[in-house]
């Protein structure tokens, strides 16, 4: 449909009065603003100390049904995945994301676990994640797709649960952006996950579990307390 | 889709005598309104981030040609296509062709107004292709055979026994004596039964809140997790966006994320905000194998340097339909198009001519709540006002409208005629009214008093009761 670009092309630089694509320097600026990846306005209520944008974090998470359990170093998070199954009557199946950061955790503590590792193929009770970063500002947890992330156990599994380090969270999006420029290409999907799923279709009553989890659990490893 | 715009009269009453309907729009007040107040007055620099969200999509805007260049690159570098669209029918054939070349049978739909717009669904339908809504409330919408109602509500004017009703007549496949009465089971039986759909179908297609020129990502944002379902499990994901949707940088995106769940829902952000960036990877586990991107114009190109471009701005909140008297009245489907409220009072004649809708700018007390609360701060009233101009212009207001204008404004060009007039149509309604204080029947004025009394005058017009206090003055007096 190449004619239909052209055609598309040709009246939008018609109806902004130009003729041709924009070239010299007006070009150069817009290149220029595309790299600089300069930042507007970022809210004020994250401008706190590293203890503090956690504590924003969880407080923000918790706003909006997210359930977080605080352990103090890598070696509490076997109990608290325990806990939280427990809590909600859940089988001991396990299926978690084959993500290394993942490994450094003594699963092997609860040998009631049984675990599994890969995508999620729908069948999955529970699936267990690694955050990529989290954002202080609204709770919000960023995740993305790769060989160890697969996207599917984000949203197939009823309950999610994500590992997180207090050292990844950020204060704003914006800075969620810059980490992941520094690892190279952009993942082919990146998601933004702030709470379970949730409709308020029917009626405006707000419901949790629409299509994705009914739950999501975050297991907080406080890593800069030590 | 057809439009039934020019009927929008016989329409609101339609609306106004359905019980139901005005049941579901009370509800409006108490959920999205006050919620948008309490998440904008969180955050205390709410208002400067709308400054700045309209400011990115203005500069957007004066450059959109070569933004869309470099989205298209873009998507293009990490594996994806491109496809761009001049007409609605452009781009169903462009998405019917990719779902025929993997012989598809069904396709999961995240939600979509550009969707809608093109009238995709019976196109798909018509060549033997099942398209399967995933939003809850599409498809609520989609098995009761409606359109949606509101932008991102779309099955608002459904009340809970319909849902009942229709999940009992369409799912057919499980006990007819369940209980279906909490909304918790509806939401339960549409996700057993849409679970499998996901799974079942060949392609997904989602709408995109933004496009980002940078990185060639689609965006959306959905609270339900049905969009990730859509464009994760099957082979193709298509896109389907118009070309206004498209922002410079993931960081402009960013900032204008921070006003539209706060806008739309009250949220502080949407549970899920979704950046896809082309096809899987080699080495990736999950993910669509094609990547698909349909760029729809639409008329939409038309709109740059007119004084309608202000409308490209739009985001699709919802927040000044939550807030209009007029569509609280009377609902969505009265406005007889794909955009209701009051940017489908601006978008409908825009985009479908003035002609077909020129009743739609008409439907406005302009108090402008609209505009006040409008993230991307379009002035709806001011457009609407443009609108009623050129249907006056274009000589598509009724005779007897234009007439009654006329003889108004070459009477109130004559100020001395003007007090004249008034005065002695004061003295005499005023006189005739007198014993009872209001008329119930008034000739000329059967629209206002078919529906209330109108007050008698007090027997003396503004100006004169302002004269004689004394408050009348001249320039240089």
């Amino acid at each position: 449909m190449s004619g239909g670009r052209d055609a598309v092309l040709g009246r939008i630089r018609k109806g902004l009065g130009r003729t041709g694509p924009v070239d010299g320097d007006q070009r150069a600026a817009l290149d220029a603003r595309l790299q600089k990846h300069a930042r507007g306005i970022i809210p004020e209520r994250t401008a706190r100390d590293r203890g503090g944008l956690a504590d924003l974090f969880v407080e923000m998470a918790e706003g909006v049904q997210t359930s977080v359990a605080r352990v103090a170093s890598p070696a509490g998070a076997p109990a608290a995945l325990a806990e939280y199954l427990a809590q909600h009557n859940l089988g001991s199946d396990i299926r978690m994301a084959p993500d290394e950061k993942l490994n450094d955790i003594p699963w092997q503590d609860r040998p009631t676990l049984s675990i599994t590792r890969g995508r999620s193929d729908g069948n999955d009770e529970v699936g267990v994640t690694a955050a990529f970063s989290a954002v202080a500002e609204t709770g919000t947890l960023m995740l993305h797709s790769g060989p160890s992330s697969p996207t599917t156990l984000n949203f197939l599994p009823d309950n999610h649960v994500v590992v997180l380090r207090a050292s990844e969270i950020v204060r704003a999006y914006e800075d969620g952006w810059d980490l992941l420029r520094a690892k190279g290409k952009m993942p082919r999907a990146v998601n933004f996950v702030t709470g379970p799923s949730r409709s308020g279709d029917i009626e405006q009553t707000l419901m949790l579990g629409a299509h994705g989890p009914r739950r999501l659990h975050i297991i907080l490893i406080e890593d800069e307390n030590g | 889709m057809e439009s039934t715009s020019k009927q929008f009269k016989q329409n609101t009453r339609v609306a106004l005598d359905n019980t139901a309907l005005q049941s579901a729009l009370g509800k409006m007040e108490s959920g999205f309104v006050t919620n948008r107040a309490n998440a904008a007055a969180r955050l205390p620099e709410f208002e400067a981030l709308r400054d700045q969200a309209r400011d990115i999509k203005n500069h957007t805007l004066e450059n959109l040609d070569f933004y869309l260049e470099t989205f298209e690159e873009n998507v293009e570098a990490s594996g994806g296509h491109v496809h761009w669209a001049a007409t609605a029918e452009d781009a169903r054939q462009i998405i019917l062709d990719i779902c025929q070349s993997v012989d598809a049978k069904t396709v999961t739909k995240g939600k979509s107004m550009i969707a809608e717009e093109i009238g995709l669904n019976a196109f798909l339908e018509e060549n033997n292709i099942e398209p399967v809504e995933t939003d809850l409330g599409e498809y609520i919408i989609q098995l009761r055979n409606e359109t949606p109602s509101h932008i991102i509500a779309p099955a608002i004017h459904v009340v809970k026994d319909q849902v009942i009703e229709t999940f009992q007549e369409a799912h057919t496949q499980f006990d007819p004596a369940r209980s279906l009465e909490e909304p918790r089971e509806l939401l339960d039986e549409a996700r057993t039964v849409l679970r499998q759909r996901f799974f079942d179908a060949d392609v997904g297609i989602t709408g995109a809140n933004f496009l980002i020129a940078e990185t060639g990502s689609t965006v959306i944002v959905t609270n339900e997790g049905n969009g990730d379902l859509t464009q994760t499990l099957p082979k193709i994901h298509v896109v389907v966006a118009s070309l206004e949707k498209v922002v410079p940088t993931l960081e402009d995106a960013s900032a204008i994320l921070r006003v539209l769940a706060r806008s739309a829902t009250g949220q502080e952000y949407s549970s899920y905000t979704t950046f896809s960036n082309g096809p899987r990877r080699a080495e990736d586990p999950d993910g669509p194998e094609q990547f698909h991107v349909v760029l729809l114009d639409n008329g939409r190109s038309e709109l740059l340097g007119t004084e309608s471009q202000e409308v490209l701005r739009c985001i699709r909140c919802g927040a000044c339909m939550n807030h209009c008297p007029v569509y609280g009245a009377i609902g969505g489907h009265a406005y007889g198009w794909v955009y209701p409220g009051p940017i489908g009072s601006v978008l409908t004649p825009t985009l479908i001519g003035v002609e077909e809708a020129r009743h739609l700018p008409n439907a406005s007390t302009f108090c402008g709540r609209c505009e006040e609360v409008c993230p991307m701060r379009i002035p709806l009233p001011k457009l609407m006002r443009h609108f009623r101009e050129k249907s006056f212009e274009e000589k598509l207001t009724p005779t007897a409208e234009r007439t009654g204008l006329g003889i108004w404004a070459f009477v109130a060009r004559r100020p001395a005629l003007y007090q004249m007039a008034t005065g002695l149509a004061m003295r005499m309604l005023g006189a005739l009214g007198r014993r009872r204080g209001l008329f119930a029947s008034l000739p000329m004025a059967g629209g206002w008093t078919a529906h209330r009394d109108f007050p008698a005058p007090q027997g003396r017009t503004f100006q004169q009761q302002w004269s004689a206090r004394g408050g009348r003055r001249r320039a240089g007096e």
